[in-house]
């Protein structure tokens, strides 16, 4: 994990006020919270989901249930509001998002306009269970990518950044290989993909550069002549991103068979790998595995991974020109999960599939915790889902956090270790009832 | 929804950068409200630009003559030229009064998802500059976001076979910026401490 020096650590925080203004489906809401468990109880459809949204949206600046923020403004209204005032040990924030979708959020701290809305990450930190984690185990790979950048940026806010220019550069390079797609000069770059070791562009010959600006054809365009810009770029930007995964995924790893056991109640073989998709040769058979490594996994080593990479852009090279999509790239890895032998995903239960994914959130809640305060958990109506047994397993180990918001359409639904205020959530207002 | 050239107004204005439906109502109803005799020159000036701007044929910087100000001027130093991507940016450095070589501009950065590529830009014209010999250093002022660092890349790239010095304003400059922002004393320590770029 990345080092933070000692009093660098968030302290434990809670939500002791948040209020919402056409934020999905409440015109105006407010609510004020207390540490401990508090439980929001509903019928279907009544604002549940939408109030631990908004919470978790002022710790990611995103939602849990939709990629862009259109859904989250209230039908009808130009932006949502969300306001929450933040208590830590000696001292508050009242962190104020304006959520406008196209455009660029506007964020307060204290009253202060936050130049990006970015440097508030870190402000508040959460832990959302939902349903859709199912997903995580279920799902295609783009969502335990997610789940990985996700949970990096909580445990060190400097990565929204290096995840931005990631994506930003992967878009840029996308563009670039879409528009060469079938150029004959491309074909000729693809043959000369990998062969050039000393990093010069292809067509700027080693005499008289001015003739490398002339268009100097065959072999390449200018534009195919900056691909190796954009593939130096992307090697930058992705070994970055792959090493802090793979340190992530190293501090999961025992933290998630713990909690396997710990919701499952049984004992089972937990492997929680990173796996590239391209940038290492051979398959996971090979040298033997570096204890605690899985196999097949590499090391952290930027130098290393870089290599990897180029080698790995080497190869692809004809068929990313041919095909126009970026073939190289940690948007395009996966987190290994395996319960015994088998892989979670196609083989696991239904069962075994929601102890994975409660495991995954359960680690996630550990981690950050290691690394300072509590986290606040947000669990969102996981207890349905669940047999009496994970039920209780569950509540009794999330039961101490600072703060925990449970939501439920019926009231039976929560074990009774959950026991502290309650709200009931009914057509867009939010009571106190306990 | 205003009547006829009123509307008409606002929605010219509203096709400016940076002015949104609030801020052109704004300034269309100052217009109205003004002296017509501003309004006027205002509208003169805009006609008169438009005939009369152009760029210029060295450099690409704004120019009233086939030349800038800048390349006219006998007493710039002839050995170094600063690339930068607009003719803002000439602006910007040129407030630092800091260097005094000329410039090149290429008219923007490489950017595939805008359709840009080199080709769009006066590289060319950049290497034809370069061809007798008396530039002995080039530094590339791209902004310090990832298209201006790519375009940097890409031309150091192109210019390593020189053998010129190409450098490198260096950091210090607010990272994912625009160098027309940078304040003038980060803008004048970046020039100071340029360093080589290796490619
Ligand atoms: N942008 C929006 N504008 C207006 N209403 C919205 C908007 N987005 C969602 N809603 C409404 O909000 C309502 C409540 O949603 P929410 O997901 O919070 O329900 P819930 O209480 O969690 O229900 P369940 O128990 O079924 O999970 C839905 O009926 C939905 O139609
Ligand atoms: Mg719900
Ligand atoms: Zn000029």
């Amino acid at each position: 994990m990345p080092a933070r020096a000692p009093g660098e650590y968030p302290p434990p925080v809670h939500v002791t006020r948040l209020a919402l203004t056409d934020f999905r489906s409440y015109a105006s809401a407010e609510l004020a919270l207390e540490d401990g468990v508090s439980t929001l109880l509903g019928a279907n459809g009544q604002g549940k989901t939408n109030l631990v949204e908004a919470v978790g949206y002022l710790a990611t600046l995103g939602s849990h249930r939709v990629a862009s923020d259109a859904p989250l403004v209230r039908y009808g209204a130009q932006c949502a509001i969300v306001r929450a005032q933040i208590a830590a040990p000696g001292r508050a924030a009242l962190l104020e998002l304006e959520i406008n979708p196209g455009r660029p959020n506007r964020v307060q701290l204290n009253h202060s306009p936050v130049p990006r809305p970015r440097e508030v990450l870190g402000v508040l930190r959460t832990v959302l269970f939902a349903p859709e984690d199912l997903a995580l185990v279920k799902g295609e790979p783009d969502q335990r990518r997610r789940f990985l950048d996700d949970l990096l940026v909580a445990t060190a806010p400097r990565y929204a950044g290096v995840r931005a220019d990631y994506e930003r550069v992967l878009r840029q390079r996308t563009a670039l290989l879409k528009s060469l797609r079938g150029h004959p000069p491309a074909r000729a770059l693809a043959r000369a993909g990998g062969r050039r070791a000393d990093g010069r562009p292809d067509g700027a010959p080693a005499g008289g550069a001015a003739d490398g600006a002339a268009a100097d054809d065959p072999p390449a365009s200018g534009a195919a002549r900056t691909l190796e810009v954009w593939d130096e770029h992307l090697v930058r930007t992705g070994v970055e991103l792959v090493a802090a995964r793979l340190k992530l995924t190293a501090a999961l790893r025992p933290l998630v068979g713990r909690c396997y056991a710990a919701v499952a109640g049984a004992e089972s073989t937990i492997t929680v790998g990173y796996r590239q998709s391209a940038g290492r040769a051979g398959s996971v058979a090979g040298a033997g595995p570096v204890p605690g490594q899985v196999p097949g996994e590499p090391a952290p080593d930027p130098a290393g991974l870089a290599d990897g990479m180029r080698e790995a852009l080497a190869r692809s090279r004809a068929e990313e020109l041919d095909r126009g999509v970026c073939l190289v790239g940690p948007h395009r890895d996966d987190v290994d999960l395996r319960i015994g032998e088998l892989p979670a995903r196609g083989y696991a239960s239904h069962g075994e599939s929601w102890s994975m994914a409660l495991a995954l959130r359960l680690a996630s809640y550990e981690l950050l915790r290691s690394l300072g305060g509590d986290p606040v958990l947000l669990l969102d109506d996981v207890f349905a889902e669940l047999d009496t047994g994970r039920r209780e397993r569950l509540a009794s180990l999330v039961a101490g956090a600072e703060q925990v918001l449970v939501t439920a359409a019926v009231s039976a639904d929560v074990p009774p270790e959950l026991d502290g205020a309650r709200f009931e959530v009914a057509g867009g207002t939010v009571t106190r009832a306990g | 929804m205003y009547e006829g050239v009123v509307q008409s107004l606002i929605d010219e204005l509203g096709r400016l950068p940076g002015i949104g439906p609030k801020g052109a109502q704004r300034i269309a109803f100052h217009l109205i409200a003004a002296d017509p005799a501003d309004v006027r020159r205002l509208a003169a000036t805009l006609v008169e630009m438009t005939q009369r701007v152009r760029f210029c044929s060295t450099c690409g910087n704004v120019a009233q003559e086939d030349e800038c100000q800048i390349c006219r001027d006998q007493r710039r130093d002839l050995s170094v030229i600063c690339v930068v991507e607009e003719p803002k940016d000439v602006a910007a450095i040129e407030k630092i009064r800091e260097f005094r070589g000329r410039y090149h501009v290429l008219g923007g950065v490489i950017s595939p998802i805008d359709g840009i590529g080199p080709d769009d830009l006066r590289i060319r014209e950049l290497m034809a500059r370069l061809a007798d010999g008396e530039v002995t250093e080039v530094i590339l002022a791209t902004d310090p976001n990832l298209e201006g660092e790519a375009t940097a890349t890409y031309l150091a790239r192109m210019l390593k076979p020189l053998g010129l010095r190409v450098t490198r304003p260096a950091s210090g400059l607010p990272v994912g910026g625009d160098l027309e922002y940078a304040d003038e004393v980060t803008l004048g320590r970046a020039f100071e401490g340029r360093r080589l770029l290796d490619v």
